[in-house]
């Protein structure tokens, strides 16, 4: 084959998979912007005739999609800056502090990684139905406090601040909560902004615990509200594809706008075998 | 030797986050384990009198429930189809991106990555719809090449094909980044030697990339199994486990069970059927890993 056989060839087939990865997304964009039955037509048609906001309007008035917005949005958020500071706190003590049984206590954690979380999810959600938590923001945000590769990713990261830094700072008379806030945050910044990435699209995009422990319908995050749109709506395509645009868009803005953490993140997290 | 730490900044520290992770993690693990071995159900659910211990009971009612066997051969169906297929449209792609030919490479890496970030949820609605028989965008596109239509969702026999392909479609780009990064760290100079004395592209691909990628492979190999056996939202959201059960995962059947039926003992027995059972798939990985050193 000549050199430039192969690179057309080669360039040829990365296109076609980039219209196949980008396609679905073009016509759920697109349809959403459809009259109510254009996009249920043969041939199927790709443009709208006109584009028009129905669906938007419908979905953000008759449908309640602020509240599930809001639901998502708070939920994420809070998830991600809470573990974010427990995990830290705690990945910053496996990483420098000296304390008996510390690497016993590190490895059966990560051992503990190989129990899928399905297994936990009856008796957690018993436990909080006890304690009066389900249908609120706490049944998703308890749970959601710590991760056990959070405090792992932090660690590895914390490894390689240099012990003289903390030693120096507690010369100065820095106790541990001010060397924490003041030395070890703004130095782990990176690993947080990719970490802090991990956890609001994990949390954001999460369907099973979510369903499982919202069934008030005014506390569904989107994802929930989604699922079960779809069962009353399943032939009104227009208006689910405006529903999923609006549940995708965050994450792809955060995504956007910190791709480079995010790759990073897939990075660290494989080089642990 | 450091000194140790006082115990006070130990609490401090340490005290969220193991507390968080023993209450709601290693507790309900225990819990949930003992439970198994319950009649746990609506009953006890409301009062704890009806809960009684019953050995070994939920395990054996598993092996004689048909629907479990449904479960798990469609489970295994997906894991040992779309695993591979995912893993192996992951390294094709890395070689693809890692060519020379290739411009733009970062453009490509974000498109390719799109679907991974994306909610679950939502782009299995979208696919629902590119699946529809009569005016779904696949059978139009196929169409052109003179195949089909298919009736994706709707035939026992392609529901869970038709769930693979968006299964690979979304995940692909995630094992793809950490391929990139493999495929980088081979010296290019084994390349060289192996051009030099005459190997064709196949033989440096057979003797070179997939060797120095085994590490990489079996890293990722383990990660998507364990990923794959958790399906659900997937048949959730598009087929509800049908048509005639063809795409009934293990954890649908035991969310199905758990949280519809509130049959909590079996449930969680089901929970640990499959705990065991990528425990399992995660050993003989790395047994075959060891074995082709």
């Amino acid at each position: 084959m000549s050199e430039r056989l192969k690179k057309i060839l080669v360039i040829l087939t990365a296109t076609i998979i980039a219209v196949m990865s980008l396609m679905p997304f073009v016509w759920m964009v697109f349809a959403s912007f459809m009259k109510s039955g254009e996009a249920n037509v043969y041939p199927p048609k790709l443009f709208p005739d006109e584009f028009v906001l129905t669906h938007y309007i419908t979905l953000f008035t008759r449908l309640n999609l602020t509240g599930y917005l809001i639901n998502s949005i708070v939920i994420s958020v809070g998830v991600t800056f809470i573990s974010l500071i427990i995990n830290s706190m705690s990945g910053y003590a496996f990483a420098k502090m000296a304390f008996s049984g510390k690497k016993q206590i590190f490895n059966s954690l990560l051992s503990a990684m190989v129990i899928p979380g399905q297994v936990t999810m009856l008796p957690v959600f018993l436990m909080l139905k006890y304690m009066g938590f389900i249908n609120t923001y706490w049944a998703i945000l308890i749970p959601g406090m710590a991760s056990i590769f959070g405090i792992f990713l932090i660690k590895q990261y914390a490894l390689s601040i240099p012990d003289s830094l903390i030693e120096a700072a507690r010369m100065d008379g820095g106790t541990e909560i001010q060397i924490y806030w003041k030395v070890i945050l703004p130095l782990c910044k990176p690993i947080l902004v990719t970490l802090g990435i991990f956890t609001f699209m994990g949390t954001w995009n999460d369907f099973l615990w979510p369903l499982i422990v919202m069934t008030d319908s005014s506390m569904y995050t989107l994802p929930v509200a989604l699922a079960n749109l779809m069962g009353e709506h399943t032939q009104d395509t227009e208006l689910m594809m405006a529903g999923s645009v609006i549940t995708i868009i965050p994450v792809i803005i955060v995504f956007l706008a910190l791709q480079k953490y995010y790759i990073k993140g897939i990075m660290l997290g494989s080089v642990k075998g | 030797m450091k000194s140790k730490t006082k115990f006070s900044a130990l609490l401090l520290f340490l005290g969220p986050s193991l507390g968080v992770i023993t209450l709601f993690f290693f507790i309900p693990v225990i819990a949930a384990f003992s439970l198994s071995f319950s009649d746990f159900d609506i009953y006890s659910l409301g009062s704890w009198e009806y809960l009684r211990f019953v050995g070994l009971k939920n395990y054996i009612d598993l092996i004689n429930d048909p629907l479990f066997w449904t479960a798990l051969k469609n489970t295994f169906y997906f894991v040992l189809l779309g695993g591979p297929l995912s893993v192996g449209v992951s390294l094709g792609t890395a070689m693809l991106l890692n060519s020379k030919y290739i411009r733009w490479k970062g453009m490509f890496r974000l498109i390719y990555f799109l679907p991974v970030v994306t909610t679950l949820v939502a782009v299995s609605i979208v696919w629902r719809y590119i699946y529809h028989p009569r005016f779904g965008l696949l059978n139009y596109v196929l169409s052109f090449v003179g195949i089909g239509p298919f009736d994706w969702l709707g035939d026992p026999n392609l529901a869970m094909p038709a769930i693979i392909i968006m299964a690979v479609w979304k995940n692909f780009g995630y094992n793809m980044i950490i391929f990139i990064a493999g495929l980088q760290n081979i010296p290019e100079e084994l390349y060289e030697a192996a051009s030099i004395e005459g190997a064709s592209g196949w033989q440096r691909f057979r003797n070179i990339t997939i060797p120095m990628l085994a590490p990489t492979t079996l890293f990722i190999s383990v990660i998507t199994m364990i990923g794959y056996f958790q399906l659900f939202a997937e048949p959730y959201i598009m087929t509800q486990g049908g048509p005639l059960n063809s795409t009934l995962s293990i954890v649908y059947y035991m969310y199905q069970e758990g949280f519809r039926w509130w049959n909590i003992g079996y449930s969680t027995a089901l929970a640990f059927m499959l705990f065991i059972i990528i425990l399992i798939g995660t050993l003989i990985q790395f047994k075959v890993q060891k074995i082709d050193e």
